[in-house]
């Protein structure tokens, strides 16, 4: 037994190991974009129009759009680490590699996840370091900023996943960043506070799953939040587990993998 | 002596309703080179890929040297190797790490797995290409990775799906004497093969499966014994305009200075030399028509494609 934790160790190492490679092989396409990307929101967003929009929150423009522009990059960045390496291996057939070696289906989601959570934080790195550039940012709760951006590297690494098992062509894969959650992430609330929006809308906005993540994520940086936090990460910890058990299915029965 | 494989009553039908395989029996011993031949389609791939866990068995029992695929199936993984008839590699990592990652799968530490990866791209003559990506290996260098790869773990029990698909002649022969000097340290193969020659140099034993099922399973001996009539080729002197009459051995004539000769193993050849002595036929060389396992691989299809047609 003692063996085969051992094994299942280095394995997911291996595959840990393996992710980062990739993602900093190809650095230009990853690490890269989300930093050109903010850049151009901090100047166009947080200095031009914000400076005539004046604050929110109790804080200047700049400093309330911070912790979302962070988590948007990780949102993207995680789920699309996951989906694009995952499908690739599915399409290169070298995923073979992992399904006839004696690694664990937990060792080789964890393996992914934890890819697309390293890149999700290594963007956020970035993005912070370039955000100093432009704003003082402080840190009201680093519990609560760790916990709230690690979970959210979880999730959508595990959504990345569940969309690459689905996944046959490569138009796959983007539709879901595309078409669901660029929009949700720009309806939550990484621009504005849901204070400003009509009663009804701000109804409509609870149920947007995104706008959770970001306040939560704004409470740890600025202390200010638009729903509760220990609704928001209650609702995060259920979704991951939510996602990891439909992750665990998936590559139990080896759905668009196995025949 | 141990069973390597064992399988009973395996059956696979896929979603398409198409039934891959309908109760196919084998046991391979442990030590063993052996061929499992059979047209396209007859069911090899399917049977590999269930080994491999890359296929979902519909129902039976598989086992490598004990380890039951449905209830130990990390044990099972553990002792076997597989070859894919594809390539299926990542394209875009170097042919070491390639190996170094494969080892780490299956929980081999990265010393070791480095050691081991130098190892076997010693022996298979890709060192010097270590560093080189995948996808810019050739056809052959592929085919030698794929086969480093599936025993950086060093299974116990090797399969290899069509290897030397596409590689010349030089390549091919050398690694035969690669499998060889494995199949001598006690790995076990499993083969399967197109080229029929490959077969009956490398394997001790053999079975064929056709349409789902395993049609003949015995040595190679017993299997080449079964051939009664050979036909050979010779390559005569004098320009012939027709067949000469032989005795006993029905004869075409294959343009002016060739005969087709069909030879009864309970006649024997030398009666044919003979009578082509006594007609003043002098023979040049003397060829196989078809390699001889080739041709009892054709006649037992063909006999059983007939059974299933009925």
């Amino acid at each position: 037994m003692k063996t085969e934790v051992k094994a299942n160790l280095i394995a997911l190492q291996t595959i840990v190991y393996r992710e980062v490679r990739r993602f900093t092989r190809i650095w230009p396409q990853t690490l890269l974009p989300p930093a050109i990307t903010m850049a151009l929101y901090f100047v166009i967003f947080g200095n031009l129009i914000g400076s005539r929009i004046g604050g929110m929150g109790g804080f200047s423009y700049m400093e309330y759009i911070v912790p979302g522009l962070i988590m948007m990059s990780v949102i993207t960045n995680s789920y699309s680490n996951v989906v694009s390496s995952f499908f690739s291996s599915k399409f290169q057939r070298s995923v073979e590699e992992l399904l006839v070696s004696p690694v664990s289906p937990h060792v080789i989601l964890i393996g992914y996840a934890c890819g697309g959570i390293l890149r999700g934080l290594a963007v956020a790195a970035i993005v912070t370091v370039l955000s100093l550039f432009f704003t003082h940012v402080q840190v009201h709760h680093l519990g609560i900023t760790l916990l709230v951006i690690i979970l959210t590297a979880a999730i959508f690494s595990l959504g990345g996943f569940i969309n690459a098992v689905y996944a046959r062509n490569f138009d796959d894969i983007s539709i879901v960043p595309t078409f669901i959650l660029t929009p949700l992430t720009y309806l939550g609330g990484v621009f504005y506070s849901i204070d400003l929006l009509p009663p009804f809308w701000q109804g409509m906005s609870m149920a947007n799953p995104i706008l959770h993540m970001v306040n939560a994520f704004r409470y740890g940086i600025l202390g200010v939040s638009d729903i509760r936090i220990g609704v928001a990460i209650s609702l995060m910890l259920i979704a991951a587990v939510v996602l990891y058990t439909c992750c665990i299915r998936l590559l139990t029965t080896g759905r668009g993998m196995r025949h | 002596m141990n069973t390597a494989l064992s399988i009973r009553q395996l059956t696979k039908t896929y979603g398409n309703g198409f039934q891959a395989l309908k109760g196919l029996d084998l046991d391979v011993n442990e030590g063993d080179f052996f061929a499992l031949l059979g047209p396209n389609g007859a069911g090899k791939s399917t049977t590999i890929g269930i080994l491999s866990t890359l296929v979902n068995k519909s129902s039976g029992q598989v086992s490598v040297f004990g380890n039951d695929l449905d209830r130990d199936p990390a044990g099972l993984k553990r002792c076997l190797g597989v070859v894919p008839q594809e390539f299926n590699f990542n394209q875009f990592e170097k042919a070491f790490d390639i190996l170094v990652t494969q080892a780490g799968y299956y929980g081999i530490p990265a010393r070791l797995a480095k050691e081991r990866a130098e190892e076997y791209l010693t022996q298979l003559g890709l060192w010097d290409k270590r560093d080189t990506p995948s996808r810019m290996l050739s056809g052959g260098m592929k085919r030698r990775l794929m086969i480093a790869r599936a025993l950086i773990h060093k299974p116990r029990l090797l399969i290899l799906d069509e290897p030397t698909a596409g590689v010349d002649i030089e390549l091919r022969r050398s690694m035969w004497s690669f499998l060889t000097g494995l199949n001598q340290q006690g790995v076990s193969i499993i083969l399967t093969t197109h080229y029929l020659e490959e077969a009956e140099q490398l394997c001790r034993n053999i079975a064929i499966i056709d349409h789902g099922t395993i049609v003949e399973n015995t040595s190679m001996r017993e299997l080449l014994q079964k051939l009664h009539v050979e036909t050979f080729v010779l390559d005569v002197k004098q320009s012939l305009s027709v067949a000469p009459a032989l005795q006993g051995y029905p004869v075409k004539l294959m343009g002016s200075h060739a005969l087709e000769v069909q030879v009864d193993k309970s006649v024997g050849i030398n009666g044919l030399f003979v009578q082509l002595n006594a007609q003043g036929i002098e023979v040049v060389s003397m060829r196989n028509k078809a390699n001889r396992l080739e041709e009892l691989f054709v006649s037992l299809v063909e006999k059983n494609l007939a059974k299933v047609a009925k």
